[in-house]
């Protein structure tokens, strides 16, 4: 009986530990969206989203955000291109061509990055990087969403790599075996073979690396220069995360800038629920077949 | 044996955490203070003020918390250090936030003196709220050291940062694009620095930087940038330009022949705490001057 009575008391505790995490994702939520909301409905839904100026301190304050939310998908996007290929080709080499001492070591190397604080990255990109395409491009300041773009890509390496490495050597050996026996090239066998098998998986590194892309925010204040500008690839640019916190600090309690700053950031939350929904539907996929 | 020295490491990682923690008030409060020997003559100037309140009794308990403008931090950790030197019993603490946030949380009463540096708007003072100006700071007009430039006029400097003059050659430097670096949206010095300039809302920054490290970096890195940065912060790095022929200086902001200078404000809501009211007369005080100018900004005459 006692025994029972102890079974039921650690069932408690950990329903208690869990529902913790669903209270803070619930409370965040609810907190968002009563703050994000007032904003938009002064500002106006379409001036909001598709407004291009942003001047929230303007005598004439002007609230768009296009400049921000293109920025942001840009920015991600020029990282998932760089990003994914790097990654995947690494994934690839790790699951199928690699001896086992370099695999270690460079397992090792990509852990490795995956634990370099953002504001590292920052700090590099700021006094190498940024210099650098300066130099390289002959611009006049290397500050700019290519810096953002190169830095990110680095950042969303190591999920990349982990994940699709975590997929491809989940294939069953014995489809690799069949396909060997029947005469294909190793390289015919990953590529015909393993990838295909694994692609649900491949999938989902991509959108947990939009995921962690779309969310930085130390990083790319420190290189793509802040200003609200229509992204170009030689622009200084700022991005959703970086026009929340460079403002907030100083947006005054109760004012119209500060709700904005809510709104970006619930457009941000919103962006990043859709990452992960989608996330969601690959792995399910992959656990189904 | 090694569950031992498990045990041992895991008490000593402990401890050392304690004792991290207990020293934290003071650690923050890092910037040299020694300095007040060799100071320059300026802070003698007549005292017109009411006389120096004396240095508070040692008996003082409690805590003092400041809250507001980076630009205050050296000048302020100074300050706090020194008083809490002088009163063992007192825990002083200071929370970079930024001059909005710090009058903010002032008119909240979530801190004792909250740190502007700029002065109060009608608004502000209308909430209640006192601004006692306890130094002058200079902003400083900075630009790469290889920048042939070595002086710009106020109104060349207001055409530069208004998108006017985009390139050096027209200000009697090189042939480049002149990168305009500025600080962002609500910062203390960005509003000091475009008040002054008369270019509010009008800049065309080509990057928007969120601390002074960050925009002295990004100056010394790049030739062709100009910025702009408290005189207190300023370093080997860049090169500070003379305005309308004055170098920036501690004499020359206090006598006001600098024209981008900024008052250093300490604003009060109502009654201090014993312990706040003894730290906002000690910052006024005659002994605080020579601290205040060991920080690098400049103590009122």
């Amino acid at each position: 009986m006692t025994k029972q009575r102890f079974e039921n008391f650690v069932h408690g505790i950990f329903l208690l530990l869990g529902l913790i995490t669903v209270a803070c994702v619930l409370l965040i939520t609810v907190y968002l969206v009563i703050s994000g909301i007032p904003a938009i409905g002064k500002i106006g839904l379409i001036p909001f989203l598709f407004g291009t100026t942003w001047a929230s301190t303007a005598a004439q304050p002007a609230y768009g955000i296009l400049p921000f939310i293109l920025t942001s998908i840009y920015g991600t996007a020029g990282a998932i291109l760089v990003g994914v290929p790097v990654g995947f080709f690494t994934a690839v080499y790790l699951a199928k061509a690699a001896p086992a001492r370099v695999k270690s070591l460079m397992e090792g190397a990509v852990s490795l990055l995956a634990g370099i604080p953002s504001v590292v990255y920052g700090l590099v990109g700021m006094m190498v990087l940024v210099p650098g395409i300066r130099v390289l491009f002959g611009v006049p300041d290397g500050a700019s969403l290519l810096a953002a773009i190169i830095v990110l890509a680095i950042m969303i390496l190591p999920s990349i790599v982990k994940v699709s490495l975590t997929a491809l050597e989940a294939v069953p050996q014995e489809y690799e075996d069949a396909s060997l026996a029947l005469g294909a090239t190793p390289v015919e066998t990953w590529f015909r073979v393993s990838v295909p098998a694994a692609k649900s998986g491949i999938a989902a590194a991509v959108v947990l690396g939009v995921g962690r892309a779309i969310g930085e925010t130390m990083a790319v204040m420190m290189v793509a220069g802040n200003a609200a500008n229509m992204p170009s690839i030689f622009q200084s640019v700022r991005f959703l995360t970086t026009a929340v916190s460079s403002e907030m600090a100083y947006a005054p309690v109760g004012s119209l800038q500060r709700e904005a700053l809510f709104s970006i950031a619930l457009v941000l939350y919103l962006f990043i629920m859709l990452c992960n929904a989608a996330l969601n539907f690959f792995l399910k996929r992959e656990k189904e077949g | 044996m090694k569950r031992i020295l498990c045990t041992l490491l895991t008490v000593v990682l402990a401890a050392s955490m304690l004792a991290g923690c207990a020293q934290t008030p003071a650690a923050t409060e890092a910037p040299a203070t020694q300095a007040p020997a060799t100071e320059a003559p300026a802070t003698q100037a007549p005292a017109t003020e009411a006389p120096a309140t004396e240095a508070p009794a040692a008996s003082l308990t409690g805590s003092v918390a400041t809250d507001g403008s980076t630009s205050m931090e050296k000048v302020i950790g100074t300050l706090g250090e020194a008083f809490m030197e002088a009163n063992s019993g007192v825990n002083f603490t200071y929370n970079p936030t930024g001059s909005g946030s710090g009058i903010t949380a002032a008119a909240e009463g979530r801190c004792d003196i909250g740190l502007s540096s700029r002065a109060l708007k009608d608004e502000e003072i209308a909430k209640g709220l006192t601004g006692t100006t306890v130094a002058l700071d200079g902003i400083a007009i900075i630009v790469n050291p290889a920048n042939t430039v070595s002086d710009l006029s106020l109104e060349n400097i207001a055409k530069i940062y208004t998108g006017e003059i985009t390139n050096w050659v027209q200000v009697g430097g090189q042939d480049a694009e002149i990168v305009l670096i500025g600080r962002e949206a609500g910062s203390g010095t960005r509003d000091g620095f475009e008040s002054i300039t008369g270019t509010k809302d009008k800049c065309a920054y080509r990057q928007e930087l969120t601390s002074t490290g960050d925009v002295i970096t990004t100056v010394a890195g790049n030739p062709n940038a100009i910025g702009y940065a408290s005189l207190a912060s300023i370093k080997d790095t860049v090169k500070a330009l003379t305005v309308d022929g004055v170098t920036p200086s501690e004499a020359t902001v206090l006598d006001g022949s600098y024209a981008v200078q900024r008052p250093f404000v300490l604003v009060t809501k109502g009654e201090l705490s014993e312990t706040a009211q003894a730290f906002f007369d000690f910052a006024l005080s005659a002994e605080a001057k020579e601290l205040i100018s060991a920080a690098g900004a400049v103590p009122l005459a």
